[in-house]
């Protein structure tokens, strides 16, 4: 299998499949290559939330501009990838909270999104089965356009509109070396044979290190093992999102009916772990019991684990390396890849197409590390 | 041909196996699971997954062996929230 393409993207996740099909449509060629199978990694095993509600501008302007994108992506992808708005409701636990969410909610409301911060009765009135008191929440923080999308399905509805548009997916098959020369890229040589390309974009999600590492680069990263569960399928009872960054907890009801849900694990730990632990079941399921008591009748079904790609400041890493021409970062998702990828995925194509931006990037870029950096502070799981 | 249901939890036919299997180039029963949600029900695919891997060797021209089987994810039967709660 030899081959050569205008773009090379490391990694079949949300990020890899978007990119693919926002390039494709521009008419570039494009391989992805992908050592398992689309969506294999955190993708297919995130929350499948869809939020707006960030503490950074940076963020919260991804979001909603790919929150726009979801709406119509049905249409635009020929596909159904069950993307319902039932809105992300936020716990406030204190004063302290109450201080941060106003800031977050001013700034979240400057660039137009319908947020606003609610009381403990309409708390109740939004998702019924909470607990206020069990939650420890003075009120909340409920922006209706926030919502879930089907990962797997939006992955593979890119992966397949790509396709459709010449992209070429090669699944088990690992990247092993970038080549380099003068200064540029010559091709990825994988374990399948070599693509010769000058532009290689890492979506690699929690091993993007390695593949930086490929080309030479060193990249912030970290993988964190995150754990999450799903419970048996029970009637429709409540639409939105509920999430606490004081807890680290969220949980929704899927479409099928099951309710999803993580919280961040006590033994909790940096590195390539992928077993489930069973703390953080016993932790989850207490927190659940507190925040919605009636769930506590409900069975679990199933836990799993996957990972964060943790960058210092929670925020991605996207554009060109200053260091090497040619090579896209676009990682360092930090727990939050699948609800921004619509967007991150059309910018980068414009970047790589030489479009103007509809989003200025360069805040993203790897350079920011050399000085101060400023945290996304609305991070859960 | 009367349809042959493969996964009685999620309700999945051998036609729609097959169809799955072609139209994504499935390699593996870890992409039936996520397209079709296979397995994904309370009996934890231990009733489908047998069949559903023999179904997937033959499409494939695989050996079963070759077939991997997804990753197996406690507990392993249903267990009530309150059940395994962590002590107050």
């Amino acid at each position: 299998m030899n081959d050569k393409a205008d773009i090379v993207i490391i990694g079949g996740g949300i990020n890899g499949c978007a990119l693919a099909y926002e390039l494709s449509k521009r008419g570039k060629k494009v391989v992805v290559v992908e050592k398992k199978h689309i969506a294999a990694g955190a993708t297919g095993r995130c929350g499948a939330g869809v939020r707006q509600q960030w503490s950074t501008k940076e963020n919260a302007l991804l979001a909603k501009k790919s929150v726009e994108i979801f709406e119509q992506l049905n249409e635009e992808l020929d596909a159904d990838i069950d993307f319902r708005q039932g809105g992300y409701l936020i716990a406030i636990h204190d004063e302290e909270d109450m201080k941060q969410a106003k800031k977050n909610v001013e700034m979240q409301r400057s660039i137009g999104l319908p947020v606003r911060i609610i009381d403990r009765d309409e708390v109740k009135e939004i998702v019924p089965i909470l607990d206020p008191d069990g939650m420890e929440a003075i009120g909340a923080t409920f922006c209706p356009t926030d919502g879930h999308a089907d990962p797997f399905k939006t992955a593979y509805a890119y992966a397949m509109a790509a396709m459709k548009r010449g992209a070429k997916f090669y699944k088990f098959t690992e990247a092993k070396k970038i080549k380099i020369r003068n200064g540029g890229i010559e091709s990825v040589v994988t374990d399948r044979g070599e693509i010769k390309t000058n532009i290689v974009v890492n979506a690699a999600g929690a091993w993007s290190r390695q593949v930086a590492k490929m080309a030479g680069l060193e990249i912030p990263n970290k993988p964190v093992r995150k754990e999450a569960l799903v419970t048996e399928p029970i009637k429709r009872i409540f639409d939105a999102m509920v999430i606490s960054f004081k807890h680290g907890i969220y949980f929704s009801q899927m479409s099928h009916g099951q309710v999803l849900g993580g919280i961040p694990s006590p033994e909790e730990k940096v590195g390539y772990y992928t077993e489930p632990t069973f703390s953080f079941l016993q932790h989850m399921a207490y927190m659940l019991g507190k925040y919605a008591p009636i769930l506590k009748q409900v069975n679990i079904m199933r836990q799993w684990t996957g990972f964060y790609d943790v960058t210092p400041d929670a925020l991605p890493i996207l554009g060109e390396d200053a260091r090497l021409k040619g090579f896209i970062h676009c990682h360092g998702f930090s727990g939050h890849g699948f609800m921004i990828a619509p967007m991150v995925a059309k910018l980068l194509a414009q970047l790589i197409t030489g479009e103007k931006l509809d989003l200025p990037i360069d805040r993203l870029n790897i350079d920011r590390f050399k000085g101060k950096v400023i945290k996304e502070k609305s991070v859960v799981g | 041909m009367p349809m042959k249901i493969v996964c009685r939890c999620e309700d999945i036919t051998e036609e729609e196996i097959i169809e799955t299997i072609k139209k994504y180039n499935c390699q593996t029963l870890n992409e039936l699971k996520q397209i079709l949600r296979l397995g994904m029900g309370p009996c934890q695919g231990r009733t489908c997954l047998p069949i559903a891997a023999r179904i997937l060797a033959r499409e494939t021209g695989k050996n079963i062996e070759e077939v991997m089987p997804p990753a197996s994810r406690p507990p392993l039967v249903p267990v009530a929230i309150y059940m395994v709660s962590e002590d107050e």
